[in-house]
């Protein structure tokens, strides 16, 4: 039992990584007012043009592979950064509905990222020729019990991520930035009263989600992935539901991301692992979404959901 | 009015859109086009075939359209559709009887269990107000597992693992009458039931006292609530319409388009089907036509991938830009004012009057 849950604990990080990062972009658009249901398309354009800028580096400098990684992840993040302006226009500039312009932002992705991918290589995917080997951090690694848990087969990405995770938590909670961010989602009028230029916030959160989701879709490229395919298989929505789950704060998107990594891996692994064999895998699939309703009602009459969310933002209303 | 100049102004600039992308990755747009129309209209067969791509469009563009006119955001079109379409498949491949009737039982079968999957968001949003966008994507999932075990379990064709076996002939749309006269295409009986369906949900919309309520609830709840409008149940009913008629979708996808169901796939017309509704301006005439143009869109571009080496995904490109500018349509509608005014303004003073102001408007 000891060694299986050895064995699930690396993958299942390696799982929750990308969700987490994503996650905590659609925190940050979210917080400043704007939903964000273009996660999705968002990540898939990290996936592709991660890919891209990747594998061409890889040919180039067969002997540098792993700086090519980590260009790839930059040039991921800035793409991120301007498709996200598509759905900031939109949704601020133009007041347009925020799930329509989201649902949008998905269509766009999934279908000219494959269009370009089959122009430029021929076919709809793009194979990178190695990605991020997993590592085990030397001393921690030995440590009893946490070491083989938490600090082996692991990335660098997932300790930067965290890192992240932790200055995002103190930035929206301390900082002047994060108070101006977060007035901006609950009461824009009384934010730009005070001041704020809501437009602006609201702008600079759509920025933030774009660059984060992109760079969880260009993260899990490198690291489970290996290939961009044109789909990220659902992890955007799976990441806005772990951000409702974890009821819009930072440490609860870390809880919520890591419980849907363990349930996914549990379910990937299930036919390898003898005491999880009499389960049927139906019901492992399942779990997560499930699970997740279920978390939607017990915390809706709780909801701390961005009072204006979704809201278009009007200067003129009280 | 407007709303048809919104949409057609939103066709454009996503033809636009898709030539500028034809022509910066070194095709040549114009004939980019000629193959893509001519792939979905040149002779009959190809007729039919747009046709018969455009019907679970139909469905599923109905079902999108409807729940908005509630103000509902049904993004689970296409799990409602997948369960749907399954209960049909199970209904068609277990019972043996008489043709009309196994399609009239598969028909039912596939409204209930598209019904049953939207029932669960609606409830859960009239009860304890969890966002349906959320709930439905949730749901979309569960449908995709739930197939995904239950096809190759139960349903297995012999050789291969990853659909279920084919649908006996008559139960399926299939019809020879059609197929002969559109010179042997795919188009079937979907689309009678897709016609009938536009008839009737136009007529719940417009004549009945249910459309007006639910278009009260999609205008303002607290205002409807109330007028004495059980909100609550408007939003279950609501959600119970939408859901059956994906679910018929998914009929017309499984056993009329095709004759069996895969599994691995969420059908994208679920998601085409916010494309077809917000481009159809929510009205169920608006959702037909845009429905068969879409249907064009997808039905050539196979025949266009075939003549030049244009990538057949040109065809989704375009769609998503149209959504975008239909989801910006503010915009043009700010266009259309100005040059209303304008127009209003020179009028007016060509005249000196603000009667023929008027009637250019």
């Amino acid at each position: 039992m000891w060694t299986t849950i050895e064995q699930i604990f690396p993958y299942a990080i390696m799982f929750t990584i990308p969700l987490l990062i994503t996650a905590l972009g659609g925190l940050f658009s979210e917080r400043s007012g704007v939903v964000n249901i273009g996660l999705e398309g968002l990540m898939v354009m990290g996936s592709f043009v991660g890919a891209l800028t990747i594998s061409k580096l890889q040919e180039a400098w067969p002997h540098h592979t792993v700086q090519a990684i980590w260009i790839g992840l930059l040039v991921a993040l800035a793409a991120g950064i301007v498709f996200s302006l598509l759905h900031a226009f939109a949704s601020v500039h133009l007041s347009a509905n925020q799930v329509i312009s989201g649902t949008a932002i998905n269509m766009i992705a999934g279908a000219i990222t494959v269009f370009l991918s089959r122009n430029i290589t021929g076919s709809g995917n793009i194979r990178l020729m190695n990605g991020f080997q997993p590592f085990d951090v030397p001393l921690l690694s030995d440590i009893p019990i946490i070491g083989p848990l938490v600090f082996t087969k692991t990335y660098w990405t997932t300790w930067m991520i965290l890192a992240v995770v932790l200055i995002s938590a103190w930035v929206l909670k301390k900082t002047p930035f994060g108070l101006r961010l977060r007035s901006c989602g609950e009461y824009p009028q009384a934010a730009e009263a005070a001041g704020v230029n809501v437009r602006r916030m609201r702008y600079i959160g759509v920025m933030i989600s774009g660059a984060f989701a992109s760079l969880g879709g260009a993260i899990l490229l490198v690291t489970i992935a290996g290939e961009f395919t044109g789909t990220v298989a659902g992890l955007g929505f799976l990441s806005l539901a772990a951000l409702i789950f974890g009821q819009w704060r930072p440490l609860g998107i870390l809880a919520a991301t890591l419980f849907f990594g363990f349930a996914s891996t549990v379910a990937n692994v299930s036919q390898v692992i003898p005491a999880l064999k009499h389960i049927p895998p139906i019901i492992l699939s399942l779990f997560p979404f499930v699970v997740t309703l279920i978390a939607l009602v017990i915390f809706s009459k709780s909801s701390q959901a961005p009072k204006a969310a979704g809201e278009v933002f009007d200067s003129g209303k009280r | 009015m407007r709303n048809l100049i919104i949409s057609l102004c939103a066709v454009l600039f996503g033809l636009i859109g898709g030539a500028v992308l034809m022509a910066v990755t070194g095709h040549d747009p114009i004939e980019g086009y000629k193959f893509l129309f001519q792939g979905g209209l040149k002779n009959s067969k190809r007729l039919g075939d747009t046709l018969a791509t455009g019907t679970p469009l139909v469905f599923t563009g109905l079902s999108v359209a409807f729940a908005f006119r509630t103000g509902l955001f049904n993004i689970g079109a296409a799990g409602q559709m997948l369960f749907g379409g399954f209960c049909a498949t199970i209904i068609g491949l277990n019972i043996d009887t008489a043709r009309p009737l196994l399609l009239l039982m598969m028909i039912v079968a596939a409204m209930l269990g598209g019904a049953v999957w939207a029932f669960i968001p609606g409830l859960l949003k009239a009860r304890f107000n969890v966002h349906e966008v959320v709930s439905t994507i949730m749901m979309n999932w569960i449908a995709y597992w739930t197939i995904y075990y239950v096809v190759p379990a139960y349903l297995k064709a012999e050789s291969v693992e990853t659909e279920s076996r084919l649908l006996p002939d008559k139960a399926t749309l299939k019809s020879t009458f059609l197929s002969d006269m559109f010179g042997g295409s795919y188009i079937n009986m979907g689309l009678y039931i897709a016609v009938v369906a536009v008839i009737v949900i136009a007529f719940i919309i417009n004549k009945t006292t249910l459309g007006y309520e639910l278009k009260a609830v999609g205008y303002n709840r607290h205002s409807a609530e109330y007028a004495g409008i059980k909100v609550s149940r408007s939003i279950i009913t609501s959600m119970l319409i939408s859901g059956a008629l994906a679910g018929l979708g998914g009929m017309a996808q499984f056993a009329g388009n095709g004759a069996n169901i895969q599994i691995g796939v969420l059908p994208t017309q679920g998601y085409d089907g916010i494309a077809v509704a917000l481009l159809g301006a929510n009205s169920p005439i608006g959702v037909l036509i845009s429905a068969l143009f879409f249907g064009l869109l997808y039905s050539g571009r196979g025949f266009m991938n075939a003549m030049t080496d244009i990538p057949p995904e040109i065809a989704d490109s375009i769609i998503a830009i149209i959504i975008y500018f239909a989801a910006t349509s503010v915009l043009m509608d700010k266009w259309i004012t100005r040059i209303v005014n304008r127009r209003k303004a020179s009028a007016g003073a060509g005249t000196g009057g603000p009667v023929s102001g008027k009637e250019s408007a």
